[in-house]
């Protein structure tokens, strides 16, 4: 994997200064980000390197495609600033090493790859995915690594990351279905990004499951519930699909309610910034997405990431909103039960 | 086997509570651990006091070792019967016969197991608790206290056997003695103070100086809610100074530190366990906040950070008592497992893992390192654990090798042997003070004249 594609000249001639005036943490306003930005591109110290929580959001704020949360993660590296304490780094360097214990299903060209997120052992199943189980690949072998950018090891990305999409290549798989965000953002973004080619067309859950909603249509009871939704770090890579979701919830009956952490202005579910060590931050972020949920009046509240859903799933269940994952949803408005 | 012996210990406990058969010696003579077998000669199972009396007084006439057993979970063969004789089941004396809920104390028999009483406070009692320790549940609560347990309050209120409340012990002699103020009021609520403390004489002692028949434990209060976070860090130095902010907080329930190589996501680091109590959602948060507060400096060092304990992760870490050692047990498979689990200072964690690490490699054997915390950090419990398949003569060998080591090294390290082999209490005898040696000399000869009390352990004279 090569050298990130960051065109310093673009920041040069950026007007708008959004990757870091909206972003909710660093607060830059104005021409000051945009110094500080080509401050990191030029390799200098900047307090955004000390400062960013990792939530991926700039890399949807910036309209031209430049990268700066790559950037900022690569810098951060170069640098040796340490964004998480160094014993949580190696548990979860440690955690990804592939160990030959991975799981493949009855693997065809197309295939569903679970990452390394065993949950979607349990929730991967129905009508909803017949036509594509049980092709499906599971473990440390076939997990895209991106979520080192939390941990600012891009370097450890850009070791494990080929080896992950030869593995792919070696079982054959042309098409693979991403059932995280992170997946789909490493095939689509960050690989190009940092300038390797993707042996595979990727493919991202939202866009499957909506194909498959119209294929079962008939068969979809209408779910008449209002639901929020928590929008995941991870779908900043990739934000078109994120849009997806409205198409999902409408397909089968279900009303997504306005929220004040919506959309772009999604907040971070605050786990890892726990991990960071910074205490008080994650707990005032858990507090307002729950407090903002609450006040949405949603029965249900919608995960995309599992993870997000493990962080504040249990919480919500004390405040009386219920958590769920999308394909859960889904499953049920097919009358199965989850 | 004698059966004039045999017939009298029928006469005594009844023909269905004597058993002779070779096939049930042979579960008695051993343990899981790495200790040699040795069968007894009669197993006897009484129902009350006044049986184990008579028992102890035919050993004495017949000059036959008596060994009292618990569930025989000690793993370092403390309840092997290496002279044969009688080993004395206590699992028929079970009964819990009193709680006496505001002053928080209950009485049981001898024979009562941790979880038979853990049940029983959960349902009766559910604002009541006692420091369970991770033993399966058959462990015996007398059995634990003699061996001077911990428990899942040692680090708040110390040794499980600080906890005792009072007993009544049945002398080698055959006599009965009450110890602490049951011998002098109706209300077991001290084991010693204010009268002379003589349990002492009793605890610790593995069986060698009397059989405990029945026994008053201190329960504690039982909170409604229960967690826990996770400190990791790789680096060992920083143990008892992380101890020290934690244990300062006065918030903590139980502190266990574990350090394994696998998997992989333990690899490296030492992982403290950190527990805490509530009855609301307020109290524990606070002292959640506490506690991350404590060991700020740490993380902003970038030398520990709390790790990410999922949802899905914590019932398995708040199990009372724990299995995941049941596990670990098994994970070369063959069930052989032994620890040596000294006392020593919490500052001495750094070289007990160099040590377990260099003995690990040397034998070639998996390794595992579990230490408690006890009585506000005093001193831990540190486990030095090796798995070891017991079909595999070889490995079990190289894991006996590598308990010898242990064994010396805790002596240099100033630690003392928790629950010693009899090697380990061999160590001890030859290291302990002359003067603190002739005293427990006097003690044992004076009690138990004849030798018939677990003879082996504790060999004084």
């Amino acid at each position: 994997m090569g050298e990130l594609r960051f065109n310093e000249n673009l920041c040069l001639n950026c007007t708008t200064f959004d990757c870091l005036k909206k972003c909710k943490f660093v607060k830059l306003n104005g021409a000051k980000g945009n110094l500080e930005m080509l401050k990191i591109a030029r390799g200098e110290d900047s307090t955004v390197l000390r400062t960013c929580i990792t939530c991926y959001a700039c890399e949807e704020y910036c309209e031209k495609g430049n990268h700066p949360f790559y950037l900022i993660s690569e810098k951060r590296e170069e640098k040796g600033i340490d964004i998480v304490p160094r014993p949580i780094l190696k548990q979860w360097i440690n955690l990804g090493e592939p160990v030959g214990r991975y799981k493949v299903g009855e693997l065809r060209e197309k295939t569903l790859s679970f990452g390394f997120v065993p949950e979607f052992l349990q929730w991967v199943k129905g009508k909803l995915f017949e036509d594509v189980m049980p092709s499906y690949v599971f473990g440390q072998e076939f997990f895209c690594n991106v979520a080192y950018l939390h941990f600012g090891r891009t370097s450890v990305i850009k070791q494990r990351l080929p080896i992950v999409m030869d593995n792919f290549s070696k079982l054959g798989i042309k098409e693979v279905i991403c059932l995280h965000d992170e997946c789909y953002g490493a095939f689509t973004s960050l690989a190009p990004a940092f300038g390797i080619e993707v042996p595979f067309k990727p493919i991202h859950y939202y866009e499957y499951i909506l194909k498959r909603l119209e294929q079962l249509k008939d068969k979809i009871r209408p779910l008449n519930i209002k639901v929020a939704y928590q929008r995941p770090c991870s779908s900043r890579l990739s934000p078109p699909m994120h849009y997806l979701a409205r198409e999902i919830f409408t397909s089968i009956g279900v009303e997504l309610v306005d929220r004040v952490y919506q959309d772009e202005n999604a907040l971070c579910c605050g786990e890892v910034v726990r991990l960071q060590g910074l205490y008080d931050l994650a707990e005032e972020l858990q507090r307002e997405n729950i407090e903002d949920i609450v006040k949405s009046g949603a029965e249900y509240c919608v995960f995309n990431c599992p993870y997000c859903y493990a962080a504040l799933g249990h919480k919500l269940i004390k405040k009386g909103v219920k958590p769920i994952h999308i394909i859960e949803l889904c499953r049920m408005a097919l009358g199965e039960e989850v | 086997m004698k059966e004039s012996i045999k017939s009298a210990l029928i006469e005594i406990a009844g023909e269905e509570y004597v058993s002779t058969f070779e096939e049930e010696l042979y579960f008695y003579g051993r343990d899981p651990g790495l200790s040699f077998p040795s069968n007894p000669h009669y197993v006897v199972l009484p129902e009350n006091t006044e049986e184990i009396q008579q028992i102890v007084r035919l050993a004495n006439k017949e000059g036959i070792p008596i060994v009292p057993l618990g569930a025989g979970l000690s793993l370092t063969g403390l309840a092997i019967p290496r002279r044969g004789g009688i080993v004395i089941d206590m699992k028929r004396m079970d009964r819990i016969l009193e709680v006496n809920e505001k002053a928080r104390f209950v009485i049981v028999e001898g024979g009562t197991s941790q979880g038979k009483l853990q049940a029983y406070l959960e349902k009766h009692y559910p604002r009541l608790r006692h420091s369970i320790p991770d033993a399966p549940p058959t462990a015996t609560i007398a059995a634990n206290v003699v061996i001077h347990g911990q428990g899942r309050l040692s680090q708040q209120y110390g040794f499980n056997s600080d906890l005792v409340a009072g007993m009544e012990v049945v002398l080698p002699s055959g006599e009965i003695c009450k110890v602490g103020s049951c011998a002098v009021s109706p209300y077991w609520f001290s084991k010693g103070p204010p009268l002379p403390d003589i349990s002492g004489l009793f605890l610790g002692w593995f069986g060698t100086t009397g059989i405990i028949t029945k026994l008053a434990i201190k329960l504690y209060p039982r909170k409604k809610m229960r967690d826990l976070e996770i400190f990791v860090t790789d680096n060992e130095n920083l143990i008892s100074d992380i101890i020290y902010e934690v244990t300062h907080t006065e918030m903590v329930e139980d502190i266990t530190i574990f350090a394994q190589p696998w998997p992989l996501f333990f690899k490296d680091n030492s992982h403290i366990c950190i527990y805490f109590t509530g009855d609301t959602e307020e109290e524990l948060e606070f002292k959640r906040r506490v506690i991350w507060k404590a060991l700020e400096k740490f993380i902003e060092s970038k030398e520990g950070g709390f790790m990410w304990v999922q949802p899905s992760m914590k019932p398995t870490f708040l199990d009372m008592p724990q299995r995941s050692v049941a596990r670990f047990a098994d994970v070369k498979r063959g069930g052989g497992f032994e620890y040596s689990g000294p006392i020593l200072l919490v500052e001495k964690y750094p070289e007990c893992m160099r040590k377990l690490r260099e003995l690990s490699t040397k034998y070639n054997l998996a390794y595992s390192a579990m230490a408690r915390i006890i009585d506000t950090a005093h001193c831990m419990m540190f486990a030095f654990a090796f798995a070891f398949n017991r079909a595999d003569e070889d490995m079990v060998e190289r894991a006996r090798r590598a308990m010898a080591e242990v064994s010396k090294f805790i002596i240099e390290v100033g630690g003392v042997f928790w629950k010693p082999t009899v090697e380990e209490q061999k160590l001890t005898i030859e290291h302990i003070d002359s003067g603190t040696l002739k005293l427990l000399k006097m003690i044992k000869n004076h009690l138990d004249p004849n030798n018939i009390m677990n003879p082996s352990n504790w060999e004084l004279r």
